[in-house]
């Protein structure tokens, strides 16, 4: 047993993610309240360079050509084998599409209890306290793992970037286990199709979400956003549905945007939405629900009708 | 090919939630239940592989306050061929590692191709049945996938990551694949068909062992998030609203 923190960072075509640096800040606030160090893993090939860029206590970087791309078969043998060695205090993943293979999978193989959804951490006598976002948003929950070791997955944004940024060098080492007969294998990375118009350039969103009800009622939203001079954005119910290009999505597995204004019809705002719109200058969300997570963000609210609403802006404005 | 999908009623976000008089939980007396809406997005795609390359589907959930069956009645009329439902003398909470052990028992022992579950449930400690499934089943697990196709014994799936990038992997069947959307919107279910499937289903019963562990994870308080700010809520009807509106944008030069 230690009382390390290992934060399992992540990268994407040779660029780490922002969630890789906030894990770290995170783990290394926390490894003062343990005792412990503030350790960062990174698992790639040739990236050795970007694996010195953290402001860890140490980091290692494990460099295999099986481990170039993302893959969860070869990433959770070689977590595994870590966490065994290792067996730290506390390993962080991000609650991100490779997080969330890793986690849960790992919780078991380890033996290890883990809290998904976290979005704040905190040791009280020397206990961790997690804190998970729960039920969309609308709960959260307050978890004390037992035993001495917990895994967690966070939130993007749960901690600030800057205090994970740094220059330690790496540690690199070949993976402790064999990669070959993998049962994944990596094929390809598919790029976003262009073309349509780019939310992430535009200086006003009219965003539509589930409470739109039906196809037949996007024209509304559409007249709507013509008058205001805006561009129609959507949440992932609606171009899951096809009512909209995927390319007008907003969130975590949509794009991120920071538009002037982002006007909300009918969306809740669950994490996932808001990971990809919370810096947007000045948020009004319409939505007929009082405690819709969404009014904790946006700066104004109404929870008029979103259909009575539009209509009477549209026609104020023509 | 033999394609068992995990699905769970959950209760449903739309409505108001209230806090228990112990303060751990949700007043379930209080709530309605709908199915998962990923777990929809599963049975959806496991019928187009199944309408694709022939087989058998089978839908199975653990019946945790005895709610489960007009879930699975509905995934039967959506196009699943069999359902079955783990059910004992059981109290919720009841913790993802249990509830995955169970599964796992039950789901192992239909010997299946491929196993679908939907990539997170919107209720509690959210996203680890899938990934904890595979674990128990020792077979590969990728998750938040949003196409799926199988040939000669390899899936070969689409997982999102953030920005609309892909990424496209092989996986060696049998396989735990978590779903985040299938191919084509979910098909939507006549309720005479439901009702259909509620007179005539069997419903496959498995026990729940009452011995397997815990998590370890204890919920010590749950409460509505507090947060930082909170929208300054306009009054008014409709039309004194959009007034409003269009005053605070015009304030700012947004209009
Ligand atoms: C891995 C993963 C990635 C995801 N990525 C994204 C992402 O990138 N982007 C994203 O948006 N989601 C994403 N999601 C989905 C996310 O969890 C939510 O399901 C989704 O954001 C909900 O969309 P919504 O708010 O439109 O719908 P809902 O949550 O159903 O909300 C609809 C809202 O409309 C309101 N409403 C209904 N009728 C009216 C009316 N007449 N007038 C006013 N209000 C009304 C309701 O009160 C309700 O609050 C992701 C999920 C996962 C698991
Ligand atoms: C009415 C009710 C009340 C509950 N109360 C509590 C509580 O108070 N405290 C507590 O800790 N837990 C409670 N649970 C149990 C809790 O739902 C489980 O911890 C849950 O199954 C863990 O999974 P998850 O939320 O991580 O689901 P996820 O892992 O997010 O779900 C992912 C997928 O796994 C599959 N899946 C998940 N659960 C099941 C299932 N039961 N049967 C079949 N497939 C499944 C589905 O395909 C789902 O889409 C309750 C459950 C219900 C239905």
């Amino acid at each position: 047993m230690s009382n390390d923190i290992l934060a399992i960072t992540e990268h994407l075509n040779g660029n780490v993610a922002d969630i890789s640096y906030e894990m770290v800040g995170g783990a290394k606030e926390l490894a003062a309240g343990f005792g412990g160090q503030a350790i960062a893993i990174m698992l790639g090939s040739g990236m050795a360079e970007q694996a010195g860029t953290f402001a860890s206590d140490a980091t290692l970087y494990v460099d295999d050509p099986a481990l170039a791309e993302f893959n969860p078969a070869a990433y959770g043998r070689v977590l595994a084998a870590l966490v065994e060695e290792k067996s730290p205090r506390l390993i962080m993943f991000g609650n991100t599409s490779m997080g969330m293979d890793l986690a849960a999978w790992l919780s078991v193989k380890a033996g290890v209890p883990c809290v998904a959804y976290v979005n704040h951490l905190a040791v009280e006598g020397g206990e961790l306290v997690a804190t998970a976002q729960i039920y969309g948003g609308k709960m959260a929950a307050e978890c004390v793992p037992a035993g001495d070791s917990a895994i967690v997955s966070v939130m993007a944004g749960a901690f600030p970037l800057d205090a994970g940024q740094g220059s330690t060098a790496a540690e690199q080492m070949a993976s402790p286990v064999s990669l070959d007969d993998l049962p994944i294998r990596f094929t390809r990375l598919i790029m976003p199709e262009a073309g349509d118009v780019d939310i992430t350039a535009q200086e006003k969103l009219v965003a539509i979400g589930r409470g739109i009800g039906s196809d037949d009622n996007i024209e509304l939203a559409e007249e709507l956003a013509e008058a205001m001079d805006a561009v129609l954005a959507a949440s992932r119910p609606i171009t899951d549905a096809g009512w909209l290009p995927k390319t007008r999505q907003v969130g975590k597995s949509g794009v991120s945007v920071k538009p002037k204004l982002y006007l909300m019809l009918g969306i809740s705002g669950a994490p996932e939405h808001i990971e990809g719109m919370k810096d947007a200058e000045f948020i009004i969300a319409i939505n007929t629900d009082a405690d819709a997570p969404i009014f904790d963000v946006a700066h104004y609210g109404t929870t008029e009708d979103l259909f009575d609403v539009a209509e009477a802006m549209l026609e104020k404005l023509e | 090919m033999n394609i068992v999908v995990a699905i769970k009623h959950v209760p449903s976000t739309a409505d108001e939630l209230e806090i228990n008089d112990e303060g751990v939980n949700l007043d379930f007396d209080e709530v309605d239940f709908t199915i998962n809406e990923f777990d929809e997005q599963a049975i959806e795609q496991a019928v187009l592989v199944k309408e694709a390359s022939g087989g058998e589907v089978t839908v199975i959930g653990v019946d945790v306050i005895e709610e489960l069956d007009g879930v699975l009645h509905t995934a039967l009329a959506k196009g699943a061929d069999k359902a079955a439902k783990i059910v004992g003398d059981l109290e919720p909470p009841i913790d993802s590692h249990t509830q995955a052990r169970w599964l796992a028992d039950a789901i192992g022992g239909l010997t299946p191709d491929l196993v679908l579950t939907g990539v997170q449930a919107v209720d509690d400690l959210d996203g680890q049945i899938g990934p904890m499934l595979a674990a128990y089943l020792d077979l590969p697990y990728v998750g938040v996938v949003t196409g799926l196709s199988v040939s000669d014994g390899t899936a070969t799936v689409h997982k999102e990551y953030a920005g609309g990038v892909m990424a496209e992997f092989e996986v060696n069947l049998p396989a735990v694949v978590g779903v985040q959307a299938a191919e084509k919107p979910p098909r939507y279910a006549p309720i005479s068909k439901i009702r259909q499937m509620a007179k005539s289903a069997d419903l496959e019963e498995y026990e729940a062992d009452e011995n397997v562990g815990d998590s370890g994870c204890e919920i010590r308080k749950m409460a509505k998030p507090v947060s930082a700010g909170h929208a300054e809520m306009l009054e008014g009807d409709a039309e004194e609203v959009a007034e409003k509106i269009i005053e605070i944008l015009e304030e700012r030069g947004l209009l």
